[in-house]
């Protein structure tokens, strides 16, 4: 059965190599659809995975509220030329968050640049104020030490916890859980901890969570104020908090607390008639992106199918000239015992052997595309073993199908007639 | 009288080989077999109530005029065509109504085909040729493989069985058609025209080597409008309008024509 198999294999490459061009011509149109259509997918799964990856990372259960600056008719921006611009989210609100939900956990953040010394290591970086809830609403771990507490709060301590990056560069050589450090020009920190590695952005300007030192949030306001100074219109603005992070319980309870707030927002006084906060909601921006993901899936697999129905045809094109050409061999064949069956097995073996060929280098280029990319273009791509299968089992199995009405020709032939042909 | 006495000796000897006939097995026979084809509002009677029989050990060619049905009559005994009527038996078997898978085993399995362009497949070589027939036997292996290298080397042709067809001359080519034909051990040789292709050196050869496998117990039947061809047979039947005009024992014909063929 198995020698019989590979007989025919044999025989159909045989076949197939007394016409070496068209051959190839055949086996490349199923080769690209093969390979573009994985490679597309490998770059489609890649870009979605890393979109996905972040609004993970933000937390499926979380209500971001980000205070923005609001958007300064000419008016108010002549007149405050001079004064400071206040704008954004209050210590206050967010104690008013919690009683609104009380089931959810409700973290401030601020967040300030500051230099940082360590002895000859130094470099401008992202200082987050912040409370003991923070390691738990933004999933992160200690990888040394310990992360703040209570207590540290209530002292308005002194004490600082580094990202994994600040660590190694502030840090290159010794642990620094125990040391301190100069923050800004004269306050000094003493290291309680260091996070495990994030690779994830803490704020929309791209600093990484690992770039980040944290202190308490209560230091911070008696060390550093309410006030910064906005470097690039030399003006100085007056925020409180840049992000509440708001936890709940469960996704469920996501979309109705986002309205919620929202719609407490909107009624403070403060907040009136400028737009000066902004509420993302990652579930929601997780939902979209899957929904466009399940788009562009549908897309591909349209083009895809479309660029394999072109190579297939190809297939069948190629097999009933073949057919045509080889009417004789299959008066030969009919004459000397081959039943209809033996016939059509012969011409769908050559039909597969055209697309299974074209469909393996396909793999191999489709393969390969998605790796210079990544490579060359630094761009996410991600190979998924399905996709592969599907598209090389797809343009094997419609290779056969379409290989079948010119094997069933083949077949059907008078035997007499076909002896007589020329 | 020499002349005489010799062709009667001959004649003595092939009248004794006749009547063996009558006791050995008939393995192909036509009983009144029709074969009529529909052109628009025309029969065309191809064959028109032909019996025959073919007995193993003989050589029979079939002749006649183009149109008298030759054709028509191979196909049916090559198991190709179907009588319209009438009974076609192979080893005793009525053949003429099998389906065409049954038919296909009657072919493979019961009758050598040989043909007038050789037809042998191009792409293969002279071994993957021979062992064609067996392959859909289901037959191919160890064995298939010593067979044909036993039929090429006595068709004289043992050391090409890695050449391809187009790589050998007409002669050759036809003599592996023969070793193709016998791989199956087929009931009788089916031969078309199987030297129309060849000059006649080749004819010759060719024609000698069909007599050299008579000893062998080969059965052979020739369709053929050469008469040189038809005159190396035992017998001719001669065929006219679809029907059996005469059958010609060439040996007595040779002898009343006086030794000189």
């Amino acid at each position: 059965m198995i020698a019989d198999t590979m007989r025919m294999v044999k025989l159909g490459l045989k076949s197939l190599m007394l016409h070496k061009l068209r051959s190839c011509l055949t086996t490349a149109g199923i080769l690209f659809g093969v390979a573009s259509v994985i490679a597309m997918l490998a770059v489609g799964e890649g870009a979605s995975a890393e979109t996905l990856k972040q609004y993970r990372e933000m937390g499926v259960t979380n209500v971001l509220l980000r205070s923005q600056k609001p958007e300064e008719t000419q008016q108010s921006s002549a007149s405050s030329m001079m004064s400071t611009l206040s704008y954004g989210l209050f210590y206050q609100e967010a104690d008013r968050i919690q009683n609104l939900l009380p089931q959810a956990t409700v973290v401030r953040v601020r967040e300030f640049q500051r230099p940082v010394m360590r002895g000859e290591n130094w470099g401008q970086t992202m200082i987050i104020g912040t409370e003991v809830n923070f390691l738990e609403v933004t999933n992160m771990k200690v990888h040394e030490g310990r992360w703040l507490t209570e207590l540290d709060q209530q002292r308005q301590a002194n004490v600082c916890v580094l990202g994994e990056r600040l660590a190694r560069m502030l840090f290159p050589l010794e642990n620094p859980v125990g040391k301190t450090i100069l923050v800004g020009i004269e306050d000094r920190f003493e290291i309680i901890g260091v996070l495990e590695y994030q690779g994830r952005a803490a704020s929309p300007n791209g600093t990484t969570l690992d770039q980040c030192g944290f202190i308490p949030m209560t230091s911070s306001r008696r060390r550093f104020g309410d006030t910064v100074r906005n470097p690039l219109i030399n003006r100085w603005e007056q925020v409180e908090l840049h992000e509440i992070k708001v936890k709940l319980p469960s996704t469920a309870e996501v979309e109705g607390a986002a309205a919620v707030l929202d719609q407490m927002l909107q009624g403070e006084q403060v907040h009136r008639n400028k737009k000066d906060y902004e509420i993302t909601v990652p579930l929601e921006l997780l939902r979209k992106a899957e929904a466009t993901e399940r788009m562009f899936n549908l897309v591909l697999a349209v083009i895809a199918s479309i660029s394999l129905l072109v190579g297939d045809i190809g297939i069948m094109n190629v097999m009933l000239a073949t057919v045509t050409e080889r009417t004789r061999e299959i008066g030969i064949r009919r004459a000397l015992g081959a039943k209809k069956k033996h016939i059509v097995q012969q011409f769908l073996v050559e039909a597969g052997v055209l697309s299974a060929l074209g469909g393996l280098v396909g793999v191999g280029l489709g393969m390969l595309v998605p790796y210079g990319i990544e490579k060359y273009f630094k761009q996410p791509t991600d190979i998924q073993a399905p996709h592969v299968m599907l598209a090389f089992g797809i343009s094997a199995a419609v290779g056969v199908v379409f290989g079948l009405y010119p094997a069933w020709r083949a077949a059907n032939m008078d035997p007499v007639e076909a002896l007589r042909h020329e | 009288m020499a002349a005489t006495a010799a062709a009667g000796a001959v004649a003595t000897d092939e009248d004794a080989r006749v009547t063996q006939s009558a006791e050995r097995t008939i393995i192909a026979e036509f009983v009144d077999v029709h074969r009529h084809y529909v052109m628009g509002k025309n029969v065309v009677k191809a064959l028109n109530g032909i019996s025959m029989q073919v007995r193993k050990g003989d050589y029979l060619a079939i002749m006649g005029r183009s149109g008298s049905g030759k054709s028509t009559m191979l196909n049916i005994l090559g198991g190709l065509d179907r009588p319209t009527t009438g009974e076609y038996r192979v080893g005793g078997r009525d053949v003429s109504k099998l389906n065409d898978d049954d038919l296909s085993d009657v072919r493979g399995r019961e009758i050598g085909f040989i043909f007038q362009s050789f037809n042998l497949i191009p792409q293969l070589t002279v071994l993957e040729n021979l062992e064609v027939p067996l392959f859909y036997q289901g037959r191919v292996g160890r064995e298939s493989r010593a067979k044909a290298e036993y039929l090429a080397e006595r068709v004289g042709l043992g050391k090409r069985l890695e050449h391809r067809p187009l790589e050998l001359s007409g002669g050759q080519q036809q003599r592996v058609a023969i070793a193709r034909a016998l791989m199956n051990d087929p009931l009788f040789l089916l031969a078309d025209e199987a030297t129309g292709n060849l000059d006649s050196n080749t004819e010759k050869e060719i024609l000698d080597l069909f007599d050299d496998l008579r000893p062998d117990g080969v059965t052979i039947v020739i369709v053929t409008h050469n008469p040189k061809v038809a005159e190396r047979a035992d017998q001719t039947l001669w065929l006219k309008d679809g029907q059996v005009e005469k059958l010609v024992n060439n040996r007595t014909a040779v002898a009343a024509n006086g030794g000189h063929p």
